[in-house]
């Protein structure tokens, strides 16, 4: 048996096949890209450097759709949802998975509930609803329901991570004297670290990417989530090629950002947690 | 938060089923008249149908190729190359699903890089403009959805690989398993916790899927592609069927809980 060449044999399939997913991966990506450098209202092909990049266009299409706007609006919403969002499941975690709350297990159910609930669900009555409270066309439309259906998420995220820290080490905080206050912020939190970052750039990813509720609840568009203001774009230009891959390489670039600034944490804790 | 927003509407989006109401006007009792609706007017029942249709593209195939792909794969090991490949392949499932709506109509329009393909291979006869073809509409929408969870699928079930114990893998190799028998005898049940997490997320995102649908094809050509999602939002704001538009909503999360279910019990157990 020669394993050396066999294992060279692996090797060298195992990277075909990768680049292969990884080709696969980003080959619209790409396609988006050589358009949105084309010259507007033309017809592009799928995939070719165009021979005189019109950089331009991703400016066009920035003041075309009012992106300036549109960001300010998805960071004051993602400001809204997400802390808020984090602060609560965090809470709520820690009652599920530490304190004898009364009702935990009933919590725990109707939470459960949610979990698998489609957006798409609630979508009516919410209309009706935030119409009656007068919020409907603020951005509070979109902030309030969006916390309240992050939650089953965030709290079984949360109560997991409370769930493995060592009854020990909270007992001996405890014979310290440590009050219940105390044994949070000083033992438990900082054992949360890894799982409330991760739900951090989790509730950030599904509030800027959220598409339905602005879409519905927001009519302005300059309102919405950049993701929602998109749909609007993509009506108004469709049939401009160029403008519209700008656009939306425009908008994918935060999320993009986001996730390569903070991969390395971000796929380890997805990884891990998925498997919960 | 919890019980104002996402409960309470719940329980009156199960009240609302019951009713024939536009919106504007009083609601009158429907009885079950919105519940048989669903399963005689072709329009609504082929949405679900299609929610189904997806789930094969959405769960089966990422799952199916990912497997392959992992197995063959075997390990990531620590290495500039190996993040990479990582980072990228998990690169279409933090993108907004709009976006990746409109890179795919791109993809599948006239002039998009798939009929390109096609026309450089010598096959011109097969290009098409995909989602406005009544026979390839729904699969195109379908692989989109392969694409937004083919590669988190993948990269999740290499890490599980990774999780096996090894000894495993030189005993069945003693046993003188080949590799397809070691892939049924080793890989496949130690994988059992990351397909079903991989089919979870497929599933729920196939059957409740609108982004993708909304922003490609908006359903057509003619309802080739409705799918439960979108046909919620157009009864509800384009037609002022609510009390429609909420059994489908209702029937839909149903739907969800009963596919999940078993897949969360296969994927816990032994």
């Amino acid at each position: 048996m020669n394993t050396a060449s066999s294992t060279r044999h692996g090797l060298v399939s195992r990277v075909v096949i990768l680049v292969a997913l990884m080709a696969f991966a980003i080959l619209p990506l790409l396609s988006m890209l050589t358009a949105a450098l084309a010259p507007q209202n033309s017809t592009p092909p799928g995939l070719a450097w165009p021979e005189d990049p019109q950089w331009q266009n991703f400016a066009d299409a920035w003041t075309a759709a009012n992106f300036l706007a549109l960001f300010q609006s998805s960071v004051l919403i993602v400001l809204g949802v997400v802390p808020a969002a984090v602060a609560m499941a965090t809470a709520a975690g820690y009652g599920l998975a530490q304190l004898d709350v009364p009702g935990g297990r009933f919590v725990n159910a109707l939470l459960l509930v949610g979990l698998t609930l489609p957006f798409e669900a609630l979508i009516t009555p919410l209309y009706y609803n935030l119409r009656d409270m007068g919020l409907l066309g603020t951005r509070w439309a979109v902030i309030l329901p969006l916390i309240g259906l992050l939650m089953p998420f965030g709290v079984f995220w949360m109560r997991a991570s409370f769930l493995k820290v060592e009854t020990a080490l909270t007992e001996a905080a405890e014979l310290d004297g440590a009050t219940p206050w105390q044994i949070f912020r000083q033992v438990q939190l900082p054992l949360a670290v890894p799982a409330l970052s991760a739900l951090t750039i989790l509730f950030f990813l599904a509030t800027w990417n959220q598409y339905l509720l602005p879409l519905v609840l927001i009519d302005d568009p300059t309102m919405r989530t950049v993701a929602g203001g998109l749909g609007a774009f993509q009506g108004e230009h469709g049939t401009n090629i160029a403008l519209l891959c700008a656009g939306s390489l425009l908008i994918i670039a935060p999320s993009l950002l986001v996730f390569l600034f903070f991969q390395r944490h971000f796929v380890k804790a997805l990884l891990q947690g998925a498997v919960k | 938060m919890y019980g104002v927003f996402v409960l309470y509407p719940l329980g009156q989006s199960v009240q609302f089923s019951f009713y024939e109401w536009d919106g504007i006007g009083p609601a009158t009792p429907a009885g079950l008249d919105n519940w048989r609706a669903i399963f005689t007017e072709p329009e609504l029942l082929g949405s679900v149908i299609h929610a189904f249709v997806l789930i094969f593209f959405y769960t089966v195939l990422p799952v199916g190729l990912g497997l392959v792909a992992a197995s063959l794969i075997r390990e990531l090991r620590v290495g500039t190359f190996n993040t990479t490949a990582r980072v990228v392949l998990f690169i279409p499932q933090v993108l907004p699903p709009v976006a990746a709506g409109i890179a795919w109509t791109w993809m599948f329009s006239t002039d998009g890089l798939v009929n390109q393909a096609l026309g450089a291979v010598g096959l011109e006869s097969l290009t098409r403009a995909w989602l406005g073809d009544f026979t390839f509409a729904l699969p195109a929408v379908g692989v989109i959805g392969f694409w937004l969870s083919f590669g988190f699928c993948t990269v999740l079930l290499l890490s599980g690989i990774g999780k096996i114990d090894p000894s495993l893998y030189e005993a069945a190799r003693l046993d003188g398993a080949g590799r397809v028998a070691e892939f049924f005898a080793v890989t496949l049940p130690g994988l059992r916790g990351e397909i079903a997490v991989c089919a979870t997320i497929g599933t729920i995102a196939a059957l409740a899927s609108f982004d993708v649908v909304q922003i490609a094809t908006q359903g057509g050509p003619g309802y080739q592609t409705m799918v439960p999602g979108v046909e919620i939002y157009r009864l509800t704001f384009l037609e002022q069927r609510i009390g429609q538009a909420s059994a489908l909503a209702v029937l839909l999360a149903a739907l969800v809980l009963l596919v999940i279910w078993p897949i969360q019990r296969l994927g816990r157990h032994e």
